[in-house]
């Protein structure tokens, strides 16, 4: 694309590029960037840890606990956080079991998927460390090695209260971020 | 061919081992048989003309296991094969294989059960089942280069 190109001349994608080009520039140069950053902040980072979507990806039996933490008597639905079946749809990523070497290149695809703000937790004993199949042929030791993993919860399998303890502790985290609707600092 | 009703059949075990010394002169060694079990050890030449004459003429409808076992020496392919039409009679057949290269015919084309536990035992033993239809790995990662449950596996040198 040349210097001075011509808006008539250009197909959709190079003006879309284009354009969202210019707008930016516009916002960096007159600040108006970092005053809505500022602005939306507050409301933007609450409605962010109150509607924490995690991934609904059962791997091994922790994925029981998960499913027990969102049935009626923990109802982990009150604190926002739904289970979607997309990773598209998703702000959380929840490891909860052995990830065997066979799952992780789907894992961290799954992980490439989801759109930005993202976190990861890893639950429970095996996606920490491996847990009991640590040292296995075919386990990864640690979810860890190969994703950005923010909060950990230990217990084999966690009880479903610690995993809502885990999101409060994601929600802390998101908090403490502080990241406007643009995710720069 | 009769009517599949379990436990109905008419055969039972000690019937079926005659017939099976009478069938193979040499290349059969039944251990034990009894009314629903026998045990034989079976060589690899006849191994597959013994599971046609199981299934087509004694009625074998069902492989209920394939597995290996690592002697050190030798290395084992386990089958347990059953027949609900003769009174659930079930046949272990051992075939003893070459450490370095073991390979054997695969019992697929006869029952189609047999796939997935035939991938299995290669996965886990290294033994190659000629005329598999799909001979992959199937729990491991398909670049895996060791066999896991071999005796000489050790684990510390997984990379």
């Amino acid at each position: 694309m040349n210097d001075n190109p011509n808006a008539v001349a250009m197909n959709s994608k190079d003006f879309m590029k284009w354009s969202t080009e210019v707008i930016d520039d516009v916002l960096r140069a007159t600040q108006a960037k970092k005053v809505l950053d500022k602005l939306m902040l507050p409301f933007w980072n609450w409605s962010q840890r109150n509607s924490m979507y995690p991934l609904h990806f059962g791997l091994a039996c922790c994925a029981l606990e998960m499913a027990a933490s969102s049935g009626p008597r923990w109802d982990a639905e009150r604190l926002g956080i739904i289970y979607r079946s997309s990773p598209r749809q998703c702000d959380v990523l929840l490891l909860n079991g052995w990830i065997s070497k066979k799952v992780r290149p789907a894992l961290r695809r799954l992980y490439e998927q989801m759109p930005a703000p993202k976190w990861v937790i890893a639950m429970g004993e095996c996606s920490i460390s491996g847990g009991p199949w640590y040292d296995c042929y075919n386990v990864v030791q640690g979810a860890d090695t190969f994703l950005p993993v923010d909060i950990y919860i230990p217990g084999c399998p966690p009880r479903p209260e610690a995993l809502i303890d885990g999101f409060l502790k994601l929600q802390q985290k998101i908090k403490a971020e502080a990241k406007g609707p643009f995710l720069e600092d | 061919m009769a009517e599949i009703t379990a436990c109905s059949g008419n055969l039972t075990g000690l019937e079926i081992a005659d017939a099976l010394s009478k069938r193979f002169a040499e290349g059969i060694k039944i251990n034990s048989a009894s009314p629903k079990r026998i045990f034989s050890q079976v060589d690899k030449e006849i191994f597959l003309e013994l599971c046609k004459f199981l299934k087509n003429d004694l009625l074998f409808d069902h492989a209920s296991l394939v597995s290996g076992v690592d002697r050190i020496d030798r290395i084992q392919a386990v089958f347990h094969i059953t027949s609900y039409i003769n009174n659930c009679c079930l046949i272990e057949i051992v075939v003893d294989l070459d450490h370095e290269e073991p390979e054997i015919d695969s019992i697929t084309p006869l029952w189609e059960g047999a796939n997935y536990h035939e991938r299995e035992t290669y996965d886990m033993m290294g033994i190659v089942f000629k005329g598999h239809p799909d001979m992959r790995r199937i729990f491991l990662p398909e670049d895996t280069r060791f066999y896991p449950q071999r005796k000489d596996f050790k684990l510390k040198e997984v990379p």
